[in-house]
């Protein structure tokens, strides 16, 4: 008999992959709208998902940042463009043909990785709990410099978008 | 001479929004208090409240507007349709009564409308039917609740009309136009 | 066989959580229909009005003085507004985007009531923790869970397919996503202080220490405005502002779909209350009450304590809503975003120090 977390998992990422699916290619609508709503429920499968990895906080800041704020903003961007020309546009056969080989190239190597791939935590042994201490101990110590480096360049991104946003510099 | 407002900007204490909250709870804890102790708009008044104590309509209100009767209880109004091209809303319907139909129920007039129907539903209670009236025929009158169960009851038609607007005895623009042909009849010698 | 089913404690979790969530669910909704009562008549009485006071089935008006007393303080009338918004006609307008404008409602109530999920309201009750889903990460979650509120918002002034709602939509998206900023900025010095994100062990800190708004006034401050912001009540009602654009959002919608907006902004309000009492004002302790309760009746006086402090910061929301007038866009961005997250960052700042001094 398969475990409920199992049986949960395979939910979860079935359920990814399915509005991942439809988000990018969905067969009965066009509309952006359409797609950012599905891309948020892609979002919060996959905060399932790491639930299931019991990394809580991990699955709380997935939807507070990207399905709370993130995709918000998309949408109010969205839905104050125009868009009704991209609803008519016609698929480019060129594009889509060399866009699936680029996903199939990727699942392949994914796959093969994947397979040659030894479990990190050895199975049996005591699953690491996710607890917010023990994820701000690892980034404040042991990866301080990435950790720094990182918000350096969100604050370069920050100020590029400030100067970009802005109409005359004085 | 000008009134010059001081408009000097807020000092720090005034940015923090905190002496509007305090003003602002100031005023409503005062009416909080004054409602509590059972006071308000109605007890000062003196009045009750609106369905057990009507509504006193002030003079010159205007309410539904209603067909009324001259002096005799004849039908004023001589189906012109003045009124019904006028309406904004287009809630007067008037029936004439055709070349073969009755006239009217009183001299001066030669006709009458066949049907009159006011769509209360539609009416803004503008008044442009009674300044339009060359006859002085139809008012609005106090009449501010009007209710009903359906639309059709809501089109009140030239009976209910008339019955609801009653007898003006007050204008009598018929009269008082026979009297001025009387008298222009005899008018340079007056015989004694 | 049976027996084994009822000791399994799966099982047992499973029951009591579907025992709680029936509760608090019912106690939410009767909730959210009373503080509309209490709305119009507090804001009747500052108004210098009565409010309802006429509505009563037949029946009860046939009880000797009570009867009447009820229909003055208008008793009945959520059931009346209830009987009402189900027996509208439920119109969608033509030209509406009919899926969105059919899920938007349901979307901006979900949200409200997942947040009731981590609050503790009580401390126990026999063996039971007083908690549907005690989390070890809760605020976090409620955090993420308000932040998805804001799409019902959001889709129905969209797909509404008019000027206003969509105005209605743009402006709250905008103002919902700063606010959370702030507000989850002024929740961080309190963890700092507490060193524990989990809400149970929160209140018992409290409970032991005194509660957090006398160490956090600032934060507690920058809560309570960014709160109000986040429920759309005024003074930062600018989503729906009646004046300028009819409803905002909610303009199109009629019956049921309207009623479900207005449930979730109550059902918002009393989350945002028990967040604040949870947060700030020591959840189900009082000062000289601090310890888990060990009888029946202790968990109920406790589950009391808890409510009459939930009721005493919805009165002051409601209060609030007529002590300032509206804000103007500009104020209210300008105050979110140059005043508050500043302010709260500091805050964190200061008592990252003082946290840091202290423990040295």
């Amino acid at each position: 008999m398969p475990q409920l977390t199992d049986l949960l998992f395979y939910a979860f990422a079935g359920m990814t992959l399915l509005f991942g699916f439809l988000c990018v290619a969905n067969p009965l609508s066009r509309n952006p709208v359409t797609s950012a709503m599905f891309l948020v429920l892609t979002i919060i499968s996959m905060a399932g998902l790491f639930v299931l990895l019991h990394a809580f906080f991990l699955a709380a800041v997935q939807i507070l940042v990207y399905a709370g704020a993130v995709m918000v903003l998309f949408l109010f961007v969205i839905m104050l463009l125009d868009l009704k020309e991209e609803e008519r546009r016609k698929l480019n056969k060129v594009a889509v043909g060399l866009g699936s080989l680029a996903v199939l190239g990727l699942a392949g190597v994914l796959v093969r990785v994947l397979a040659g791939a030894t479990p990190l935590i050895a199975a049996g042994s005591k699953p690491v709990e996710g607890s917010t201490r023990e994820l701000g101990r690892i980034l404040f110590q042991s990866y301080l410099l990435p950790f720094e480096i990182l918000s350096i360049l969100l604050l370069v991104a920050m100020v590029g978008a400030i100067l970009l946003s802005k109409k005359e510099l004085k | 001479m000008t009134k010059v407002v001081d408009r000097s900007p807020l000092n720090f204490y005034e940015r923090t929004y905190l002496p509007a909250l305090m003003e602002g709870f100031k005023i409503t804890a005062r009416h909080f208090a004054r409602s509590v102790q059972g006071k308000n708009t109605a007890t000062d008044l003196g009045d009750g409240y609106y369905p057990e104590v009507p509504w006193r309509v002030a003079e010159g209100y205007r309410g539904a507007p209603y067909l009324v009767s001259d002096q005799d209880g004849a039908t004023k109004c001589v189906s012109c349709q003045l009124c019904e091209f006028i309406c904004p809303p287009k809630a007067i319907k008037i029936t004439p009564p055709g070349p073969e139909g009755q006239g009217a129920d009183r001299p001066n007039a030669e006709k009458m409308p066949r049907e009159f129907e006011i769509n209360m539903l539609r009416c803004i209670f503008c008044g442009l039917c009674q300044e339009v009236c060359p006859e002085e025929a139809i008012f609005l009158q106090q009449h501010y609740s009007l209710t009903g169960l359906n639309r059709e009851e809501m089109i009140y038609n030239k009976e209910k009309l008339l019955k609801l607007g009653g007898v003006h005895p007050g204008i009598q623009k018929w009269k008082h136009k026979l009297e001025e042909a009387r008298d222009q009849e005899s008018f340079p010698v007056k015989v004694d | 066989m049976l027996e084994n089913i009822f000791s399994d404690p799966t099982f047992q979790f499973v029951l009591f959580s579907a025992a709680k969530i029936a509760v608090v669910f019912g106690v939410v909704m009767t909730f959210v229909a009373y503080a509309v009562l209490v709305e119009r008549k507090v804001s009747a009485a500052i108004q210098d009005r009565v409010g309802p006071n006429r509505t009563a089935p037949p029946l009860a008006l046939k009880i000797p003085v009570l009867g009447r007393l009820l229909q003055r303080w208008g008793m009945f009338q959520p059931m009346a507004d209830g009987l009402k918004f189900i027996l509208k006609e439920d119109f969608t307008p033509a030209y509406v985007r009919t899926v969105y404008f059919w899920l938007a409602p349901a979307i901006a109530v979900i949200p409200a009531f997942l947040t009731l999920a981590v609050i503790p309201f009580g401390s126990t009750l026999g063996s039971q923790k007083m908690v549907i889903a005690d989390l070890n990460v809760g605020i976090l979650y409620t955090f993420g869970i308000v932040s998805l509120g804001v799409y019902g918002i959001v889709l129905a002034g969209w797909s509404s397919n008019s000027k206003y709602p969509f105005l209605g939509g743009i402006r709250s998206s905008a103002q919902m996503i700063s606010y959370e900023i702030a507000m989850g900025m002024s929740v961080v010095s309190l963890f700092l202080i507490v060193g524990d994100l989990n809400l149970m062990n929160l209140i018992q800190w409290q409970a032991d220490h005194g509660w957090l708004v006398l160490y956090q006034p600032v934060a507690f401050v920058i809560f309570l405005v960014s709160a109000f912001a986040e429920t759309n009540r005024l003074p930062f009602d600018m989503p729906e502002s009646e004046s300028e654009l009819i409803g905002g959002y909610h303009t199109e919608y009629s019956s049921m779909k309207f009623a479900l907006f207005f449930l979730g902004e109550y059902a918002n309000m009393i989350a945002s209350s028990a967040m604040m009492v949870t947060l700030f004002f020591g959840g189900w302790s009082l000062p000289w009450l601090g310890k888990p309760a060990e009888t029946l009746l202790g968990g109920l006086v406790h589950i009391g304590i808890f409510i009459a402090k939930m009721i005493v910061l919805m009165l002051v929301f409601i209060w609030v809503r007529w002590m300032l007038p509206r804000f103007r866009y500009d104020q209210l961005m300008d105050l979110g975003w140059r005043r508050f997250i500043p302010a709260a960052l500091a805050n964190i700042v200061a008592t990252a120090l003082g946290v840091a001094l202290l423990n040295r």
